[in-house]
């Protein structure tokens, strides 16, 4: 059927080094084998690389009849899908650059992008995609050549600058057909280092910006991985974190490419849980709350369980709390009895949990991107799910730290991935250099200069430092770290993560710097609170009186103490205990620019807008009036006023 | 021969014969969910059907002229007692259920002890009242090749009955999951006028169920009439299936099965085990005991549905 | 709104009056619904609205009047000849099963579509088979539409009410109707469960053409939803015609609109 398959008797890329090439590899050597799965209408439907393969070549001779060519960008917006993956790679086949977008990203985020980027062709997903870019093209002038994915609702729009991606591969094919070479030509015409993704960061500060990353450095960084975590094409990955999130670019696609292995495209973002139990991931990453999440789920279910079964959850779980971690991580020295325990609670217990989970089959599970609890990373490593941190960010491809098999814990990162070369510079910055460094900001000459320095170091803007066991921990961004008035190591991000790891704590803002004492903002979690409320025949009537309720508070300073007793125990961060809080009235929001779209605190931005909050806790009043506009979700605005409480709190004595 | 021999040979026998009750717990499940009325009659049916079956075999001979002993005339006498269910169900349908539409469930309980009542005597009526033997050409003698292999005596009627109430189960279990019809049967048995709102025909969903009851009734008739003797006893075995519905729930197929797995299990090893303590006899009161201590833990049975009451 | 064409009368009420005991519930109501078009009644409570629902499928029988569906008269519509001719309908008070899956609940609506006798269904032979098979598929479509893929498996008993009318309609769709009767499709939803809830009526509408003739109270739904408006008032029709003109209407104003109490757009 293509080119590739008929030219199997020669391998016409002995070392694939750009992604077209990987996938012609992949088709030829494997070209039968499942490459990607979606459920769609109840039913997995599957491609192997050879359709994937001839898929993307309809797509690439679609988007060249188009007018689509090298160096130019292509946007993809949407949910996880085998039409937009095929993107990624029809647009690198021509020379041009995939930008995907966060599907959740409003008009004017995606306008921001269609600029910035100069994009004429984009492909959405839906009918709700192709409206936002139709918006944002429309606001800016701008010619945009839009394809979409799902028909639904879209059959009404007769303008012929929208077309189906069935259209676009049928002409597609219709053009292969009369261009004898050309697709192989334009893959041929790919070299590794032609920039391969551009991925915007959601930027915690100012706008965004597209971080232009090569063939080369992609797949130096996914080869690592593969080799690190001995990845191959038995593995199964879900693929349901944004496309646009590099993590996604790495996990779903590059490593998928690299390693052979199957991407399962789930049917909604709601079916998430059901399919990950249909299809058992063995490969898994998730940022901490989902694991948080999860976690909270069982131990709800767990409350409303059977008595029985109560009682045996929680024998085994103090079973595996003894010695589960250990035999995950063959360490000798488990008592033969505990093993024995350890194995019938596997089949009582731990087993139906992680199929439950649907974290039967996984191998490999990540996490990263914020701090995960301690107590809530060993339940998942008690359990026999091999969870680990890794550490990096956009501009390294995902990747900086790894850690290995045996030598997981909570509060580092870990080792250096393959070929990183990590340097602490003297303010306690992390610098990274390797093969899998970004080539630029796009169009930002200043930030990439600012980024880079002249030894070829990528300045992360993290402050972290290297343990005992060699492992990197991170505290907090080097700009938020601060002072305290009395001269003591501020770090905000990490006593947030303190107080986050409650339950019932969703989000917390500390300040301190420059200041004598630490106080914060909170939200409560609405879900876990208001269970909490319910439990107790706390009668309340939405989110904002839930938050103001004396118990509520009572629960939360609770939350605090516990938190400010693990901060009296390090040292360098005794000072940092909270002495006052105030819980929000409403949810930060990305919505309403407090939050970055991976739900990252801008710590600036709610500090300026809660300005009589942050000052009341600081003036020493009990409680503060405030009027809060808010955005709600179907677009409208409108405004909040509550009368905030505002708490004292102890001090834990500090350890000598 | 050793202790966990026997154990096992009592526990095949008794999971063989619960594999019996279920089959007749089956009977009341189906009419329990469409109708949502414990169906007394139930004994009585099994009783007329297979009196039926017995009857024809009786009377074929001088009806149609054919020999005694011919194989057609085994199937001519089932498909004879098949028609007869059938049309019970029909008339019990037409004349019984549709009157008493929309009437509370104690009304319609009350009507099919008059059904039970009636039945038994149209079918003494009609057939006469005697005992009658009933022959299916499967021996009750122990199977050489288990006894062979194991040192067990498992009857090789025993295992037939258990074969084919098996089979019976499992198909009406799927029938029900899988099937337009079946969907429509639980479409009614979770909700009456939700059903005769989106168009389900009740009256059909209830033939067709009374005709499936009739059918079960005939098979179950056929079994212990085999065993027993077709007599008027054969309605009692109905008061068996009683233990079965109270563990295993009156609205679950699956219940059924269970329940009657556990109550032949149970009672078998009850008269084998404590009966020596108590003088014997245990068989025929133990699953009523253990039925009144799951009354008390779990009453909706192991596989019903918890029923809120609306306050 | 669309670019579906509203087509010639597809069901007229000619002078329906009902009445239960001593209430006349309706009083000489006659109205019309045209192919392709959404036609909102209104009213306020005890108005006759549902009653006039039940008459056109025939759940009650009215006294007087004659109901012309797809050219043919009838004295009274039989309910499930109403079925058989194309009509499904949802009801005030959710009647799902709410022990069954969803899709066993959109699988119901199918049932008048199933062909197959008795004994293929009872030996899941071939033809049952591939029919099961083929309304599997459809629900399938049916439940992608209204976007509750992850709630295939659930009992509907455990999905909370603005879902559980979303399921409603699933299997009122399942019938593949060409009429749709809504009675209350968005009472007691949240703003944005009622948006959805008009996008996928609207979507029912245009891509499949289906007719739809629904009650509401919510008036902005009306306005924004409905090509004609149907007026009640104590069993009487009192208004009659598009929205805008409706909402004009003195007669309309003074026993409805006027009425301050009344919800008037998003609430």
């Amino acid at each position: 059927m293509s080119a590739a398959a008929g030219a199997a008797g020669t391998h016409p890329f002995p070392d694939p080094s750009t992604f077209p090439r990987l996938l012609v590899h992949q088709a030829r050597v494997r070209g039968d084998r499942i490459a990607m799965r979606e459920k769609f209408r109840g039913i997995w439907h599957a491609w192997t690389w050879r359709e994937v393969l001839a898929q993307v070549r309809a797509m690439a001779c679609g988007l060249a009849a188009q007018g689509f060519g090298r160096g130019d960008h292509l946007a993809i917006i949407g949910d996880n899908r085998p039409r937009l993956y095929w993107a990624i790679a029809a647009a690198q086949v021509l020379g041009g650059v995939p930008v995907p977008l966060y599907q959740d990203a409003v008009a004017a985020e995606v306008g921001f992008v269609l600029d910035n980027a100069d994009i004429s062709h984009a492909l959405a997903e839906d009918q709700e995609q192709v409206d936002k870019l139709l918006e944002a093209s429309t606001a800016a002038a701008r010619k945009l050549r839009i394809y979409y994915d799902d028909p639904r609702g879209l059959r009404g729009y007769a303008d012929d600058a929208v077309l189906s991606c069935t259209q676009l591969q049928d002409a597609g094919r219709a053009f292969d057909a009369t261009h004898a070479d050309f697709f192989e030509r334009a893959l041929a015409a790919v070299v590794p280092g032609d920039v391969a993704v551009m991925l915007y960061t959601s930027g915690t500060t100012g706008k965004p910006k597209g971080v232009r990353l090569t063939h080369a450095a992609l797949i130096a960084a996914a080869r690592g991985g593969v080799a690190f975590d001995k990845l191959g094409p038995g593995d199964e990955v879900l693929c349901y974190l944004p496309m646009a999130w590099v993590g996604d670019y790495l996990f779903s696609y590059a490593q998928a490419y690299c390693a052979g292995f199957t991407i399962n495209c789930p049917e909604s973002a709601a079916a998430v849980s059901n399919d990950m139990r249909e299809i058992g991931p063995t490969y898994y990453f998730a940022p901490p709350r989902v694991f948080e999440n999860l976690h909270s789920d069982i131990m709800l279910r767990m409350e409303d369980a059977a008595r029985v079964k109560r009682v045996m959850f929680d024998y085994f779980m103090a079973v595996a709390e003894r010695c589960g971690a250990d035999i995950l991580d063959r360490k000798p020295g488990v008592p033969v009895l505990d093993r024995l325990r350890y194995a019938l609670g596997t089949l009582c217990v731990y087993a139906p949990l992680r199929d439950a989970l649907g974290l039967a089959r996984v191998r490999v599970a990540y996490t990263a991107g914020a701090a995960i609890g301690p107590e809530l990373f060993r339940f998942y490593r008690t359990l026999g799910i091999n969870l680990k941190h890794l550490y990096g960010s956009t501009e390294t491809c995902a990747y900086i730290c790894l850690q290995p098999d045996g030598a997981a814990k909570a509060d580092s990162v870990g080792m250096p991935a393959p070929g990183v070369e990590i340097r602490i510079a003297a303010g306690g910055e992390v610098l990274v250099r390797s093969a899998a460094l970004f080539q630029e900001y796009y169009r930002r000459p200043d930030a990439s200069a600012a980024a880079m320095d002249a030894e070829g170091f990528f300045h992360t803007g993290d402050a972290g430092f290297f343990d005992a066991d060699g492992q990197l921990k991170i505290i907090d961004r080097v700009r938020d770290v601060g002072r305290l008035a009395g001269g003591e190591l501020f770090a905000p991000n990490f006593i947030e993560s303190k107080l986050k790891f409650s339950r019932y704590v969703k989000e917390a803002v500390a300040f301190g710097d420059g200041r004598d004492q630490v106080c914060a903002f909170i939200n409560i979690d609405a879900a876990a609170a208001g269970d909490w409320a319910e439990r107790r025949g706390i009668a309340f009537s939405g989110y904002a009186d839930l938050a103001g309720k004396p118990q509520v508070l009572e629960l939360i300073r609770g939350c605090i103490d516990r938190a400010n007793a693990e901060l009296a125990a390090d040292a360098m961060l005794s000072a940092s205990q909270v002495r006052r809080f105030l819980v929000l009235h409403k949810e930060l929001d990305p919505d309403d620019d407090e939050l970055t779209r991976t739900r990252k605190v801008r710590r600036a931005y709610v500090e300026e807008k809660y300005r009589v909050l942050v000052d009341a806790l600081y003036s020493g009043k009990t409680e503060q009036y405030i009027v809060t506009p808010v955005t709600f979700e179907d677009g409208r605005s409108g405004s909040v006023a509550a009368t905030l409480s505002i708490v004292d709190c102890r001090a834990a004595a500090v350890a000598a | 021969m050793s202790e966990l021999q026997f154990f096992a040979e009592v526990l095949t026998g008794g999971l063989l014969s619960g594999l019996l009750y279920a089959l007749v717990a089956l009977g009341f499940v189906l009419i329990y969910k469409a109708s949502g009325v414990f169906n007394f009659a139930q004994g009585a049916m099994v009783f007329f059907a297979a009196l039926t079956y017995v009857g024809c075999l009786e009377k074929l001979p001088r009806w149609t002229g054919l020999a005694a002993d011919s194989v057609l005339l085994v199937w001519l006498a089932l498909l004879l007692a098949l028609a007869a269910m059938l049309l019970l169900a029909l008339a019990i349908e037409r004349l019984v259920l549709r009157p008493l539409v929309n009437q509370p469930p104690q009304t319609l309980f009350m009507a099919t002890i008059g059904l039970a009542y009636f039945i038994e005597g149209l079918a003494q009526g009609v057939w006469g009242a005697n005992v009658r033997g009933l022959e299916l050409g499967i021996q009750d003698v122990p199977m050489d090749w288990v006894l062979d292999h194991t040192g067990m005596i498992v009857s090789r009627f025993d295992l037939f009955a258990a074969g084919v109430a098996a089979t019976l189960v499992t198909g009406l279990a799927l029938f029900f999951r899988h099937s337009r019809v079946g969907r429509a049967l639980r479409a009614v048995a979770d909700d009456h006028q939700a059903a005769l709102s989106v168009g389900i025909p009740l009256a059909t969903i209830w033939r067709i169920v009374w005709a499936i009851a009739g059918f079960v009734a005939l098979v179950s008739g056929l079994i212990w009439g085999a065993r027993n003797g077709v007599q008027f006893a054969l309605t009692y075995t109905a008061l068996k299936a009683l233990p079965v519905l109270i563990l295993g729930g009156f609205e679950s197929v699956p219940g059924a099965i269970v329940g009657g797995l556990i109550v032949g299990a149970s009672e078998k090893l009850a008269e084998v085990y404590i009966g020596p303590w108590v003088g014997g006899g245990v068989e025929s009161w133990f699953p009523y005991m253990l039925a009144l201590l799951f009354l008390l833990i779990r009453p909706e049975g192991l596989f019903g549905e918890k029923h809120m009451d609306r306050v | 709104m669309a670019a579906r064409a509203i087509g010639p009368v597809m069901l007229e009420l000619r002078n329906i009056a009902l009445s239960f005991g001593g209430v006349q519930a309706l009083r000489g109501i006659s109205f019309d619904v045209r192919q392709h078009e959404i036609r909102a009644i209104i009213g306020p409570n005890g108005a006759g609205k549902s009653s006039l629902l039940n008459v056109i499928n025939g759940v009650y029988v009215p006294q007087q009047g004659e109901i012309v569906f797809q050219g043919r008269v009838r004295r009274r519509m039989d309910r499930h000849e109403a079925a058989r001719q194309g009509m499904a309908r949802t009801f005030q008070n959710i009647a799902l099963f709410k022990g069954m899956s969803v899709l066993d609940n959109i699988m119901t609506g199918r049932l008048l579509k199933m062909r197959c006798n008795f004994l293929q269904q009872a030996l899941y032979w071939g033809a049952a088979q591939r029919e099961e098979i083929a309304h599997r598929a459809r629900a399938e479509e049916i439940i992608e539409f209204l976007e509750i893929e992850h709630l295939r498996k659930t009992p509907v008993g455990r999905l909370p009410y603005g879902l559980q009318k979303r399921v409603e309609l699933g299997r009122a769709l399942a019938a593949e109707p060409c009429l749709l009767l809504l009675d209350e499709p968005m009472a007691g939803m949240n703003v944005e469960e009622k948006q959805d809830m008009c996008r996928y009526i609207l979507d029912v509408n245009q891509e499949l053409g289906t007719t739809v003739v629904l009650i509401e109270h919510d008036m902005g739904v009306v306005m924004d939803l409905s090509d004609r408006v149907l007026v009640l008032d104590y069993g009487r029709k009192i208004g009659d015609g598009r929205p805008a003109e409706v909402r004009a209407d003195p007669l309309v104003v003074a026993a409805y609109l006027g009425n301050p109490s009344m919800p008037e757009g998003h609430a």
